[in-house]
């Protein structure tokens, strides 16, 4: 699958969903399945602090795609990263560099990924990107 | 006003006066218990904005023409309503700032050029940022002393510890009237009348008690007491740095420029006199007018039984909150009013603020920029509701109904 088809598979997930209710719901199930990252990896230098709740992240390059984990101490934080790893994992540097995530918006959480929302999520994917950038000037 | 104008007050009455109220957010009538951050508006205070660029717009104190006339007596109407209201000696202790960090830092910088290296500066544990950066920063730049008045478990200040931390080098104490994270009411009446036996001044944060309760700066006795208009009804970017004649003579200007000069040559400057001297260059002349309204609306109303609904309100959402099995109220203190601020096991107060979002209910979430408080507590945050005269336990029936709801979905 590619990371476009990716996110219109989430895009198609959440079009079933008219009440925000219901949209968090299903946002609140996703942060309670994401696999937890390692805590040996939970450090201050893989924190990303947010004014409203803070998000772990992992990068590891392997086999020319980058893998992701990550964490959050909020669920709903924690259940959007979910969507976000599974669009960004297992992508190579190049695609994640160039990549428009426009699926968070289409499904309505263009909020929690502004500057200002200081939830960790838009630092996170800065800082996912960076590391892709990171990897492609290697 | 005239003392005779009857002072009432019937929340349906003074709903409909603030048309915000009345509006929906995702499909759900709005109930908005973010008030500690700011206050939503009546419709006198928009008119008269309104009405001041449509009619009046003109600099002031400088102009020979009728509009500047008229945008300066405005101006200074403004000044006497909130003097009189304060209950204030002159209208030349009313300094206009841009709110309440404004008026403190203003304050620890002029002021602060008096202080010398060794002299203390006293907070308390629950100071909002804003009253404790700007002190932080004097040290720094003056070598004076910063010390923390420590705070007991229900969020109260403890009483003997500060008279213990009051001593001869003590030069300035500046603490809340009303914390903005706990609700707890201090004493700051008695709190002032020790800080002077041992000669120091005191500056009272009254952000979050202006709009609560009747304040009489003679009562209270404080050397300066500072609030934000936009948390009493007013515009945003206005605010009031009440301040005694005697210590604002002293105090030096705070910023240079137009309006608060007497005569300028490149030689030698000399400053205007007070209010002026504090209110360089033009300042918020419509937020000024504004916030001139927002206090003749309150003297309409009856502040008395405004402050006794307000903590009715806060101990209905307090007790109804406490039926919530692992949720703990941070603060408890005896005396306290118009906040309730609440945490959790093992849920984030971030995912209660966004569900509570969704059903049309607007809280703050977060640290409240009380982060020294927060560490206090061991939290990472509160979920705090906060209220004003225009909510109803209808709402917070509602309320406590969404986190019922949010606390079964995130559990």
């Amino acid at each position: 699958m590619t990371l476009e088809e990716k996110q219109q598979d989430i895009i198609d997930e959440f079009a079933i969903y008219d009440d925000w209710m219901d949209k968090y719901e299903y946002i609140i199930e996703l942060g309670k399945d994401l696999p937890k990252i390692d805590e040996d990896l939970k450090t201050d230098d893989r924190l990303i602090e947010g004014c409203q709740s803070r998000v772990w992240l992992a990068s590891e390059f392997k086999d020319n795609k980058m893998h992701f984990t990550a964490d959050s101490d909020a669920i709903i934080t924690k259940g959007i990263i979910g969507l976000l790893i599974r669009v960004l994992d297992q992508e190579s540097p190049e695609n994640i560099a160039k990549s428009d995530l426009h699926f968070i918006s289409d499904i309505g959480l263009h909020e929690h990924l502004s500057p200002t929302r200081s939830n960790g999520l838009a630092s996170m994917v800065k800082k996912i990107k960076m590391s892709a950038l990171t990897q492609l000037a290697k | 006003m005239a003392e005779s104008q009857k002072k009432s007050f019937n929340v349906k009455e003074i709903r409909e006066q603030f048309p915000s109220l009345r509006q929906q957010v995702y499909g759900k009538n709005l109930i908005y218990f973010d008030n500690g951050a700011t206050s939503q508006k009546p419709q006198v205070v928009l008119d008269t904005l309104n009405h001041f660029y449509a009619k009046e717009n003109a600099n002031i104190h400088r102009g020979v023409h009728y509009l500047s006339q008229m945008a300066t007596s405005a101006y200074e109407d403004a000044r006497k309503t909130i003097q009189l209201y304060l209950n204030a000696n002159k209208s030349e202790e009313i300094i206009f700032t841009k709110g309440t960090t404004d008026a403190i830092n203003l304050v620890a910088n002029s002021f602060g050029e008096l202080l010398d290296k060794g002299d203390e500066i006293l907070i308390s544990a629950m100071e909002h940022h804003s009253n404790i950066v700007p002190w932080q920063m004097l040290c720094e730049r003056k070598g004076c002393i910063l010390k923390i008045i420590p705070i007991n478990q229900k969020g109260e200040i403890i009483q003997e510890e500060y008279d213990n931390l009051l001593s001869n080098k003590t030069k300035l104490v500046s603490i809340t009237h009303i914390s903005n994270t706990l609700g707890t009411i201090n004493p700051v009446k008695s709190m002032t009348t020790r800080a002077h036996a041992v000669g120091a001044r005191v500056l009272v944060d009254g952000a979050q008690s202006i709009q609560h309760k009747k304040i009489d700066v003679v009562d209270i006795n404080c050397d300066w007491f500072v609030f934000s208009g936009h948390k009493v009804f007013g515009p945003t970017g206005i605010g009031v740095l009440y301040g005694k004649e005697e210590i604002l003579d002293k105090m030096p200007p705070y910023q240079g420029g137009g309006d608060m000069i007497a005569k300028v040559t490149f030689e030698k400057t000399t400053y205007n006199e007070l209010p002026f001297k504090f209110e360089a260059g033009t300042p918020h002349i419509a937020g000024a007018i504004g916030l001139g309204k927002a206090f003749e609306f309150l003297n309409t109303l009856d502040m008395e039984a405004i402050l006794q609904y307000e903590m009715e309100l806060e101990a209905y959402a307090q007790d109804m909150l406490l039926t919530f099995e692992g949720l703990e109220v941070i603060g408890t203190a005896k005396k306290k009013t118009s906040v309730v601020s609440f945490a959790m096991d093992k849920i984030h107060p971030f995912d209660i603020g966004t569900l509570l979002d969704k059903q049309g209910i607007a809280v703050r979430t977060g640290h409240h920029c009380t982060q020294p408080l927060m560490d206090f507590y061991k939290i990472p945050g509160t979920t705090r509701a906060s209220f004003a005269f225009y909510n109803t336990k209808e709402e917070i029936d509602i309320f406590i109904s969404a986190v019922e709801k949010s606390i079964s979905m995130l559990s």
